[in-house]
């Protein structure tokens, strides 16, 4: 039997509220900044309207946002934010706090370029920067994936065994503000999904009083960081299990990656969020010309889904990994050079890195046709003529 | 005390149980080392009162020590003491 839905039109942004709404957290401290805005308008809409219990903080600054909800998940409540960009740049020290910490935040983060110069358009460098920042990190291609990986990032978050936080990224403007019809499910049956929320060491439960935040030396943070990346390793193996509830519910099929005519696939891009749908329409074209190609989408970021990568790599002749985000390493992008090094060792196929539309510039099916056609040239000819390729800039 | 795994403590840094300060040694942590001379010491319990660091010993309500593993030889108790009697020493 298909779960109760409704179909409403919502942007991106809209439906990441949405989600907040049905998750219905205890304090939401958040800053509005674009194109994260939309969410903190519509959220700030249902709590003045009494629609929602949270108590919303109106903060001065994402530091403070970040540091708020912190403090809150750390006091035993759930607690969210949402940002972009600069003001994520802002709660930096902060992130690596939430995870040190280990505290189940989740955030939506609607991605856009880092200044300077300023732009205010979509590209990864904001989360990609984030990378090492101890969060797991979820990237949607659409707005229902939005409202469903919401829902599907507080149970991840708050596994006993994992507690870390989760940031939920959509595309600036591109997903944010387009409008799209999305499956808003049954408020009451969200809930019961989600569940309650179960704080293993809540900051104000006198009876068993906890300490957050000592003085951690030489002779203790090396441990603590050791176990950090034994939660990363946990979240990997216990991430499906997490999944395959919320896509019986949802009648999805959500995994750390996703294939698209990737089976008898000859040549293949690797790509992150809206540009996925793109390279959709393009890839049913090329079949119509015989042309055997795939897309590999990663979902998530982190945990990084290494062997999936590999495995479903493996028949491959050539890839190309698309980076919405330049490392300024020479090397390539942040996602080229992580799936690079999950294939090293386990296949040798040519990959090849295109970096593509920095501060919004937009990526036409016409220049997701041009990549293919040079990966396809590259699995002829083995040759590998440029490493690192620019899609979509002047020369 | 030896250390312990990452596998035996708490997540997070966390300090799960109360009042377990005074297992760390602060005592280490000493240059100058607080002594008294008891005849000079007119029992106003100042040092107690200014210790930052809990580490006079008072029984009977009467200064009787220093807690050499707590006391971290800031030296307030000898500038605070109106009878002169405590000195800093090497
Ligand atoms: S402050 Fe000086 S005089 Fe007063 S109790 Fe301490 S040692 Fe004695
Ligand atoms: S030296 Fe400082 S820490 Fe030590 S007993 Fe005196 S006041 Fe306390």
């Amino acid at each position: 039997m298909e779960n109760k839905y409704k179909i409403i039109p919502l942007t991106g942004d809209q439906a990441a509220a949405e989600a907040m709404r049905q998750i219905n957290p205890d304090i939401v401290a958040a800053y509005p900044i674009t194109p994260q805005t939309e969410i903190v308008m519509t959220f700030a809409q249902f709590v003045a309207d009494g629609i929602v219990d949270t108590e919303m903080i109106q903060v001065e600054s994402e530091h403070s946002a970040m540091s708020t909800t912190l403090g809150a998940c750390a006091a035993g409540v759930r607690a969210m934010t949402a940002t972009s960009s600069q003001g994520l740049a802002l709660m930096w020290e902060v992130l690596y706090i939430a995870s040190g910490y280990r505290l189940p935040i989740v955030m939506p983060v609607v991605n856009r370029a880092l200044s300077g110069p300023i732009n205010i358009h979509c590209d990864h460098s904001d989360t990609m920067g984030a990378r090492d920042s101890g969060w797991l990190h979820i990237y949607c291609e659409n707005a229902q994936e939005v409202y469903e990986m919401t829902i599907a990032a507080i149970k991840i978050a708050e596994h006993p065994e994992i507690l870390l936080p989760v940031m939920v990224c959509q595309d600036g403007f591109i997903t944010s503000h387009a409008t799209e019809g999305v499956k808003i499910f049954d408020d009451a049956d969200i809930k019961k999904l989600i569940g309650e929320y179960k704080p293993k060491y809540p900051l104000l439960d006198i009876k068993n009083p906890v300490s957050y935040g000592p003085l951690d030396l030489q002779d203790y943070y090396f441990e603590h960081k050791r176990q950090q990346s034994e939660a990363v390793k946990i979240a990997k193996e216990k991430i499906p299990g997490i999944l395959s509830e919320f896509n019986k519910f949802f009648g999805k099929d959500y995994g750390y990656i996703e294939t698209y005519r990737l089976e008898d696939a000859e040549i293949a891009i690797i790509a992150m969020s809206s540009t996925c749908g793109t390279a959709r329409s393009v890839i049913d074209e090329l079949h119509k010309n015989n042309i055997k190609a795939g897309m590999l989408k990663i979902r998530f970021f982190r945990p990084f889904p290494a062997e999936e990568i590999v495995n479903a790599c493996r028949n491959l002749r050539a890839i190309a990994v698309l980076d919405r985000a330049e490392s300024f390493s020479n090397q390539g992008g942040p996602l080229f050079a992580e799936v690079r090094a999950a294939l090293y060792n386990n296949v040798s196929i040519p990959v090849v890195n295109y970096i593509y539309g920095l501060g919004g510039r937009d990526i036409y099916t016409e220049d997701i046709k041009s990549i293919f056609s040079e990966v396809k040239e590259i699995a002829s000819t083995g040759k590998v003529k440029n490493l690192v390729n620019y899609q979509g800039v002047r020369e | 005390m030896k250390n312990k795994g990452w596998k035996e403590i708490p997540i997070g840094g966390l300090i799960v149980k109360a009042g377990n300060a005074e297992e760390y040694k602060t005592g280490d942590w000493r240059t100058f080392k607080p002594v008294r001379d008891e005849s000079k010491c007119s029992q106003c319990l100042l040092c107690w009162v200014y210790c930052p660091d809990s580490s006079i010993k008072v029984k009977d309500g009467k200064m009787v020590g220093f807690d050499y593993d707590h006391c971290k030889g800031c030296g307030i108790c000898a500038k605070i003491c109106p009878k002169k009697c405590i000195k800093m020493e090497k």
